[in-house]
C-alpha cells in the first residue's frame, strides 16, 4: 500500500531537511513543473480528482482554473491553510512536522500553476514545533533558489512568508483568513466575489489546505491515473485518517480514500479500550453529523459518508463511548461554536449561545421537554444557507444528528432531572 | 521615562520586517500586536496607541483587532500562560481532572493570574494533540497525555 505523504515521515526521526529530502526525489515534481506550461498542472491536477481536504472536498483543479490567467493581470496571491482548529483534527500539523518541504514544493508548483508570486502559510499559534521547522525550511528553499530567484528558464520566482495565527477558529474560513492576513477583524466576507478572482488585497487568490497541497508534486510526478489508482473508492488518493477518543491506540494513518470505517477502528486505533463501547462518532472533525453503530460497515470517502447523513470533513474521527454523556458531549461542541462565532451574523451570535444554555439546562437536569423542540428549530434556523458562513451550520450537524441517534438520553435527563453519567 | 511611552528600536525593527512583506502598513498590525506582546507581555492601552501611530491607523481601529483575537492580552498575564485544552476529544479523555488538579495547584480558575503572578490559567480550544488528549500548553511547551498526579512536577519547572 502506497503512503506518498508520509512515507519519509517517522516521528522517532527528526523532519528531512533539505538535501535529505533532494535525496529522496524531493523537489524533482517541481523541476518536472517548470517544464510544464501552468494551465497543464491546473489540468492535470483537476483531471486526478484531488478534492480538497480542508473540509469541503471541492476538485483542487477545477478550483485553480478559476483564477484569471491574463498575464498582465498584476499580483496574485497563494495561501496553505493551516489554521487546523477544528476540534477533533490533528492532520496538517503531522504533515507539517514530519516533512515540511513536502508542503512548500506543493505551494510552489501550486503558485507556479496559478502564476501567483506571493505565497502565505497561516498557520495557527498553538503549531510551535511545526512553526520552527517550517521557518528552517523556508530559509533552506530561499538558499537553494527553490524561493526568492527566478527559477530555471522560465523566470518564474515566489516568495513565501509564513504568518502564525493569534487564535479564533472562524480564521480557518478561506475569506475570514483573507481579513486576518490583511491585519483586520477575521469575520467571513460575502461571496461572490470568490477569492479566486478577488481574494487577499483584493487580488485573485487561492486558498488551499495543507493536505490538499501536500498531495501536488505526487500527481505531477506520477499522474492522475496512478493517483486514483492509490484510493479503494470513486474519491482519488490517499487521506489523513485519524481517531480520538476511548479507543485503545488513537493516531492518524495515511489510507486509502475509501477505507472501512470498522477497519479504521479496528485495525488501526485497536478498538474500544476494555470497559468502553462504541456509541458513535463524528467522521470528520465536530462540525459533521454523527455515524452510529449500523454505520460502521461504510466507507470513508466523500459519497459514502455523505449518503449515511454525514460528511467526511477532515477525515479525523472523534468517538464517542457509552461512559461518556451524549447531552455533555454535545453540549462541549456548542460551548466551542458558541465561543468561536465571530459575531457577524444575528443567527449564528444569538443562536449558538443558546443552544449551549439549553444543552447545559438539559445536562444540570432543568430541561423541558420543549426545549428539545427550541433545540430542533435552531438546526433549521441556523442551517445551510441561513447564516453568512459555514461555521452555524457545521455547529447543527452534531446537534441534528444527536437528537435522532441518541433522542433517549436527551429524554432521560429531563425525565430523571439528572445526568444519569453524572 | 515610562517604559511604554515609545516603541523599543528592537520593536520597530521586527515590525518593519514584517510591514515590509505587505502592500500596507496597517495590515502588518496583527504581527505588530503580536511583536509588542512577546516584549511586554501584554499590550496595554500605551502601547496600542505605540503601535497604531507607528502603523498610521486609529487606536480605535487596532483594539477592534486586538481584542477579537483571543492570544492578544489586552490584560496583564502571569510570567506563564497555561492553555487548556476544554475540546471534544479532551473532554472525553478527563480534561475536567487535569482542571481541577490545576484549580488545586494553583488556587485560580479560567481566566485568573495566581497572586504571585506566576501563572495565567486559559482555556483554550483544541490544541490538535487530540491523539494524545488530554493536553495544556505552558508558554512554548506542549504537554500531552496528561494525568493529574503529574501537575505539580510540569509547574514547577516554571520559575
Ligand atoms: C469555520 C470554518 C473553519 C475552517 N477551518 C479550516 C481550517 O482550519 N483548515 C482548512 O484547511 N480549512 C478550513 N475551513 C475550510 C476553508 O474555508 C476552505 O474551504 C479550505 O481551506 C479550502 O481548502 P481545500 O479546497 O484545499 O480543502 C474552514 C471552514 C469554516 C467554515
Ligand atoms: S455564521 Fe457565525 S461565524 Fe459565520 S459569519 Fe455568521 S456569526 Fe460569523
Amino acid at each position: 500500500m502506497e503512503k506518498p505523504l508520509t512515507q519519509y515521515i517517522n516521528p522517532n526521526r527528526p523532519a528531512l531537511h533539505l538535501k535529505e529530502y533532494e535525496r529522496v526525489g524531493g523537489y524533482s515534481a517541481l523541476r518536472k513543473a517548470l517544464t510544464m506550461a501552468p494551465k497543464d498542472i491546473t489540468n492535470m491536477v483537476q483531471e486526478a480528482d484531488l478534492k480538497g481536504r480542508g473540509g469541503a472536498g471541492f476538485n483542487t483543479g477545477m478550483k485553480w482554473s478559476f483564477v484569471p490567467m491574463d498575464p498582465d493581470i498584476g499580483t496574485k496571491y497563494l495561501i496553505a491553510n493551516a489554521d487546523e482548529m477544528e476540534p477533533g483534527t490533528f492532520k496538517d500539523r503531522l504533515l507539517m512536522e514530519g516533512n515540511p518541504h513536502q508542503l512548500i514544493e506543493g505551494m510552489i508548483i501550486a503558485a507556479y500553476a496559478i502564476q501567483a508570486n506571493v505565497s502565505f502559510i497561516f498557520l495557527r499559534w498553538a503549531y510551535k514545533k511545526a512553526a520552527r521547522l517550517l521557518e528552517q525550511a523556508i530559509a533552506e528553499a530561499y538558499d537553494a533558489g527553490y524561493l526568492g530567484r527566478p527559477m530555471g528558464s522560465t523566470g518564474y520566482q515566489l516568495h513565501l512568508h509564513l504568518h502564525t495565527g493569534v487564535g479564533r477558529y472562524i480564521c480557518g474560513e478561506e475569506t475570514a483568513l483573507l481579513n486576518a492576513l490583511e491585519g483586520k477583524r477575521a469575520t467571513p466576507r460575502l461571496k461572490p466575489p470568490f477569492p479566486q478572482i478577488s481574494g487577499l488585497f483584493g487580488r485573485p487568490t487561492i486558498v488551499n489546505n495543507v493536505e490538499t497541497l501536500c498531495n501536488v508534486p505526487h500527481i505531477v510526478n506520477n499522474g492522475p491515473d496512478w493517483f486514483k489508482a492509490l484510493s479503494n473508492s470513486g474519491d482519488a488518493g490517499t487521506k489523513l485518517y485519524g481517531v480520538s477518543g476511548r479507543v485503545k491506540t488513537p493516531g492518524i494513518w495515511e489510507l486509502p480514500l475509501g477505507t472501512p470505517m470498522d477497519q479504521l477502528l479496528e485495525d488501526h486505533a485497536g478498538g474500544m479500550q476494555d470497559g468502553y463501547r462504541f456509541r458513535g462518532a463524528l467522521p470528520g472533525g465536530a462540525s459533521t453529523d454523527f455515524l452510529v453503530t449500523e454505520h460502521l460497515k461504510i466507507n470513508l470517502d466523500y459519497k459514502s459518508v455523505a449518503s449515511a447523513g454525514s460528511r467526511l470533513g477532515t477525515g479525523t474521527m472523534v468517538v464517542l463511548d457509552d461512559r461518556t454523556c451524549p447531552v455533555g458531549f454535545v453540549h462541549n461542541l456548542e460551548h466551542f461554536f458558541a465561543q468561536e462565532s465571530c459575531g457577524w451574523c444575528s443567527p449564528c451570535r444569538e443562536g449558538l449561545p443558546w443552544t449551549e444554555k439549553i444543552l447545559r439546562s438539559i445536562e444540570d437536569g432543568r430541561g423541558t421537554i420543549q426545549d428539545l423542540e427550541i433545540l430542533e428549530q435552531h438546526t433549521i434556523q441556523l442551517g445551510p444557507g441561513r447564516t453568512f458562513c459555514a461555521l452555524a451550520p457545521g455547529a447543527m450537524e452534531p446537534l441534528q444528528s444527536a437528537l435522532k441517534y441518541f433522542r433517549e438520553d436527551f429524554e432521560s435527563h429531563i425525565s430523571q432531572k439528572k445526568c444519569p453519567w453524572r | 521615562m515610562h517604559i511604554d511611552s515609545i516603541l523599543s528600536e528592537q520593536e520597530i525593527a521586527a515590525i518593519e520586517k514584517e510591514v515590509a512583506k505587505l502592500p500596507m502598513p496597517k495590515a502588518a498590525c496583527i504581527e505588530a500586536l503580536k511583536i509588542v506582546q512577546q516584549h511586554r507581555g501584554w499590550v496595554s492601552d500605551d502601547s496600542l496607541q505605540l503601535i497604531a501611530q507607528h502603523l498610521q491607523m486609529s487606536t480605535a481601529e487596532l483594539d477592534s483587532v486586538a481584542t477579537f483575537y483571543n492570544l492578544i492580552f489586552r490584560k496583564p498575564v502571569g510570567r506563564h500562560v497555561i492553555l487548556l485544552c476544554d475540546s471534544i476529544s479532551c473532554y472525553v479523555m478527563g480534561y475536567e481532572k487535569i482542571y481541577e488538579g490545576l484549580q488545586r495547584q494553583l488556587q485560580i480558575g479560567f481566566g485568573e493570574t495566581s497572586p504571585d503572578g506566576r501563572f495565567t490559567l486559559l482555556p483554550n480550544a483544541c490544541l490538535g494533540t487530540c491523539d494524545h488528549a488530554p493536553a495544556l500548553m505552558i508558554d512554548q511547551d506542549t504537554y500531552p497525555d496528561l494525568k493529574p498526579e503529574q501537575l505539580e512536577a510540569i509547574l514547577n519547572t516554571y520559575p
